[in-house]
């Protein structure tokens, strides 16, 4: 045995042992007394103080909710309400034979399944004491009835409160979102003292995004009650302090605009102003009733909901990822420039096909035979693959990331809106990750035009175009413009500052990516021409058509049925203007578009339109004619003989699904 | 196979029965203590039967666990005891990982019931901390202390994130009362205790915003009126306007007008003040006095320093219930989770509790056993 174990010795142990217990025990004793002095002190020495005020003890205090804030667009349209409505509340603890009553009762007021089912389910949450909401929104009828039949239901009581109203319905639904009524998820998180008495919070949307804003201070009243705890009269009020109200940077106007513009077919279209990142417009369509969700939306009207094929509940501006196609094109031409690797005046030789220098790997033009000699102006005016092949595949994945990262391609732009997607900024990290497979050069040639694992979303787009039109200063884009601490109060504004130096160093870069831009709608020749006729700025713009489908062969489709085309395309159309000094830039993307000029641009247009008629002393606009732009004679190329297909896009082609371009790429 | 168990449960149970190994002091005062606990929730919960069956059939559940739990005997508790607290902790983690709770991730849903693993905690931390302490040189050198003020810290920092503040510090108090009574020299104890104290603003850094509220509101009641600003004015008005005889059995008007919140858990304690006054409160302390004297003569009759050490923790820890929710209840301490033992209503705490006490009636039954 060690010697350690041979000193332990139990007898002095014990002895120890005694000791400690012995002085613990005292200090035990001593504790205690303590504690009966406080409830000396209690009950002897301030007794005459406590029983006068137990005897007086007949006021308990009542809180009361604060007013929810209104949300306003930014001339001060109502957008968010409250409106007074009445509910029937229950407290547990004054039911003697909660389902007997609940039978009675339905022969007064009738009960659906689902406020059954509501009310079940927070009667498990709350304590006895505490009402809980049986019905919401009764009708004058339902009150009456009540009234008449009141005394025999004890604990059973009509509640006045606040009911959220969206006047506008599903026209601002995906910005604004809804509330809906506190449950047991959210009494984990809510603070109890902020939410006392309050029965709905901020569930999508800036109702979420703002909880904190709108929501308030609450008060509370302190009330004297009889010995059966009901209330005698109010002794004194603590107002509650009501949430502020929003203004949105968007303009009703607009938003209506752009909604009418999409009519309904699934997309998405965002307006930005460049100069501040303030958002106009926020569109995703199609869209829903937020007021269904205010009180608990019913089983069928969720189901119709969620089961719909066009998803309406998706908020394809926010969430919605799709391949962003030609639209990049004028971001990598910038890079070009910026990074020294072209000049405005550099040109490439589009002959129809572009091979990857030393393989078989190849990827054709739009049009059979290519373009001919091209500058960037060109290239970008006729989307021209090969030039932007040849620039993605001279800058390597490494730098071509590093700069379309700038714009805020793959990764949430910050907006005041929770849940944002981050799509997707192919590099060879990001492919690394997800794939374990190493970075193909071809499919740098591939993202060059967009596609590839490329997505983003439609107010990604918007974002990286609101920061071109910008002179390159990024700002975060904005909803929230102001708050207001009251009606009649004057506005907070908030400033947004950006969120870095401008990303252009040399103005004649900007300046030629514009341009290009500018004759894409300008220009006979360009793949938008038309879009900007009869308006008095100058616009300038890019098509994208993104495959939604992998492509099996590298043949030109010469199916020209537009239906068939929508149900194979994704349709984008960027623009901003005035393009000097843009004032507005708007990305609008249809899920099943033909082409993107013909089907995305007329809409974009028409936003510009609606943005053109808000602005003070703007001049005199003549709108496109119904059924888009007047058919240009400068198609060219394979297009030119189909008569039906639309002067701008020839096809914006992209080559296979990235797996199958790395298998081809391999020299053999 | 099936029929041996059979037969070994039948002797088992017939054993427990004919020659429980119950203390009868202790067991004693348990019961006067059940009793009266049972006589307060009945007034509590407005002469609802309900609640008082419940409450009561779980003592009598804990009751049989008492009995069954002392016939083992301490040199196997001890065998068991590291399994038992990797288990405790190793479910603490796992309530951590996927508990559910209002409010705080307290539970563990085991389908046919839920439980919460940090009850167990409050057993098997002095068990621990007193087999980690039984085989070495006594008093403990710096390097026991530190080993086990890791043995606490795992499990109390777990409890502590819940967030469970109440019982992490029970949790710990339990562990540290081992420590003290293992004999660990005065002036190591001072320079521990000034360490804590000079941990005190960095844990209120760590502290989520209602934990620092309820202190908040304990220096200033008044600031709060509709939270726990309200429990802590209506408790003392409870307790204060009882005086000194109390206003008699089924008469306390604070719980009746529903004026004090949570009256048959944790502010129990103050409808029993209110009803039977400072008189009520002396015997119940002398009661529970009583009770941890017991204890801790049971603990000096061991004769082995792991039963000494788990006894006199065990017996010790009933203290602090005491004087937290009895603090607390006075607007003394902050408002935390400690129920009144074997007062409160709730089962969980009653339960464990007297699994406690049957391994100090074990430890009883062997008390002249060298081993």
């Amino acid at each position: 045995m060690k010697p350690r174990r041979t000193i332990k010795d139990s007898r002095s142990e014990g002895e120890l042992f005694r000791r400690r217990a012995l002085a613990g025990f005292a200090l035990i004793l001593l504790g205690l007394l303590g504690l009966i002095g406080r409830y000396v002190t209690l009950q002897v020495t301030r007794y005459d103080e406590f029983a006068t005020r137990s005897e007086n003890n007949r006021v308990k205090p009542i809180p009361i909710p604060p007013a929810r804030g209104l949300i306003y667009d930014r001339n001060g349209v109502l957008l968010a309400n409250n409106v007074p409505a009445f509910r029937l509340e229950v407290v547990p603890e004054q039911v003697t034979d909660m389902k007997a009553m609940l039978t009675r009762l339905e022969k007064v007021i009738p009960l659906s399944q689902d406020d059954l089912d509501a009310f079940h389910k927070q009667l498990k949450q709350s304590r006895r004491f505490e009402s809980v909401p049986l019905k919401m929104r009764l009708t004058e009828d339902e009150i009456d009835r009540f009234a008449v039949n009141r005394w025999r239901f004890p604990g059973v009581d009509v509640v006045p409160y606040l009911n959220r109203r969206y006047p506008t319905g599903g026209l601002f639904a995906h910005v604004i979102g809804y509330v809906s009524r506190i449950d047991a998820d959210d009494l984990e998180h809510l603070d109890p003292a902020r939410y006392k008495g309050t029965t709905h919070v901020g569930r999508t949307g800036i109702e979420r995004s703002y909880e904190d804003v709108l929501h308030g201070t609450p008060g509370y009243e302190l009330v004297e009650v009889n010995a059966d705890g009901r209330t005698q009269r109010v002794l004194q009020t603590h107002p509650a302090t009501p949430g502020k109200n929003i203004y949105l940077s968007i303009d009703a106007r607009i938003q209506k605009a752009a909604e009418k513009a999409l009519g309904g077919q699934p997309g998405a279209a965002v307006a930005i102003d460049p100069r501040n990142g303030q958002v106009l417009a926020m569109v995703s369509e199609p869209t829903f009733d937020p007021n269904l969700f205010v009180d608990g939306i019913s089983h069928a009207d969720y189901n119709a909901l969620t089961s719909a094929p066009d998803k309406p509940l998706l908020n394809r501006a926010l969430r919605g990822v799709y391949p962003p196609g030609s639209t990049v094109k004028p971001y990598l031409a910038l890079g070009g420039l910026e990074l020294g690797l072209r000049t405005p005046a550099d040109t490439v030789l589009s002959t129809g096909t572009w091979c990857l220098p030393g393989t078989t790997f190849c990827r054709r033009d739009d049009r059979r035979g290519g373009f001919g000699t091209v500058n960037l102006r060109m290239a970008i005016m006729w989307s021209v693959n090969t030039y932007f092949y040849k620039l993605a595949v001279d800058m390597g994945i490494d730098r071509f990331s590093a700069w379309m990262s700038k714009f805020g391609f793959g990764k949430p732009t910050g907006i005041d809106l929770d849940n944002e997607a981050s799509g997707v900024l192919p590099s060879s990290a990001w492919k690394a990750k997800h794939f374990r497979k190493p970075w193909y050069p071809g499919e740098t040639m591939i993202a060059g035009i967009g596609q590839g694992y490329w997505a983003v979303t439609p107010l990604q787009l918007a974002h990286a175009l609101a920061t071109l039109a910008g002179h390159g200063v990024p700002h975060a884009p904005r909803l929230v413009m102001a708050t207001q601490a009251g009606v009649g109060a004057p506005r907070k504004l908030f400033p947004d500052p950006p969120q870095g130096p401008s990303l252009v160093s040399e103005p004649s870069a900007w300046q030629a990516v514009v341009e290009g831009m500018e004759m894409v709608v300008n220009d006979p020749r360009g793949t938008g021409y038309g879009l900007g006729k009869g308006f008095p700025y100058t616009i300038a713009g890019k098509s994208g058509t993104a495959e939604r489908y992998s492509r099996h062969t590298d043949a030109y489709n010469n199916d020209t049925n537009l239906a068939y085309l929508a149900s194979r395309h994704r349709a984008w159309f960027e623009m901003f203007t005035p393009a000097e000094e843009p004032r507005i830039a708007v990305a609008v993307l249809l899920e099943r578009g033909a082409w993107g000029a013909s089907s995305a641009g007329p809409i974009a247009r028409k936003i510009l339109d609606a943005w053109l008629a808000t602005q003070p002393n703007a001049p005199p606009d003549t709108p496109l004619p119904e059924g888009g732009p007047p058919v240009s004679d400068a198609v060219q190329g394979e297009s030119a003989t189909l008569s039906t297909t639309p002067p701008q896009a020839p096809h914006e082609v992209s080559p296979d699904q990235p797996a199958a371009a790395a298998s081809q790429e391999r020299p053999p | 196979m099936i029929e041996m168990l059979q037969v070994r449960l039948l002797r088992l149970l017939r054993r427990v029965l004919s020659r429980p190994r119950i203390d009868l002091p202790l067991a004693a005062g348990l019961v006067l203590l059940a009793a009266a606990g049972l006589c307060t929730l009945y007034t509590a919960a407005d002469g609802g039967m309900g609640m008082v069956g419940g409450q009561a059939a779980r003592f009598v559940l804990g009751f049989a666990l008492m009995m069954l739990i002392s016939r083992i005997p301490p040199a196997t508790l001890r065998n068991w005891t590291p399994w038992l607290y990797a288990g405790s902790t190793l479910l603490l983690m796992v309530v951590a990982v996927l508990g559910e709770g209002r409010g705080a991730d307290r539970w563990l849903n085991l389908g046919v019931m839920r439980f919460q693993p940090s009850e167990l905690v409050k057993l098997t931390m002095p068990m621990m901390v007193a087999w980690y302490l039984h085989p070495r040189q006594l008093p403990p050198s710096w390097k026991d202390i530190a080993a086990v003020c890791v043995l606490i810290a795992i499990p109390a920092v777990l409890i502590a994130k819940q967030p469970d503040l109440g019982t992490a510090l029970l949790v710990a108090a339990a562990g540290a009362f081992a420590l003290f009574l293992s004999g660990m020299a005065w002036w190591r104890i001072g320079v521990l205790l000034m360490g804590a104290a000079g941990m005190a603003p960095i844990a209120w850094h760590f502290m989520h915003q209602y934990q620092r509220g309820r202190i908040l509101t304990m220096l200033n009641p008044e600031s709060d009126p509709l939270g726990n600003g309200w429990h802590i004015i209506q408790s003392q008005i409870a307790v204060g306007s009882g005086g000194v005889l109390g206003k008699g059995w089924m008469h306390s008007s604070q719980s009746r007008l529903d004026f004090l919140p949570e009256h048959t858990t944790d502010f129990i304690f103050a409808v029993f003040s209110e009803e039977f006054g400072l008189v009520g409160v002396c015997l119940m302390m002398l009661l529970y006095a009583c009770i941890i004297g017991r204890c801790l003569w049971i603990a000096m009759e061991a004769r082995e320093t792991y039963s000494r050490l788990l006894a006199g923790a065990i017996g010790m820890s009933l203290f602090v219930y005491v004087f937290v929710n009895g603090g607390m209840v006075a607007g003394m301490l902050p408002v935390v989770g400690v129920p009144m033992p074997m007062v409160s209503y709730g089962g969980t705490s009653a339960v464990t509790l007297l699994v406690g006490f049957g391994m100090l009636m074990s430890i009883h039954a062997h008390r002249k056993r060298h081993d």
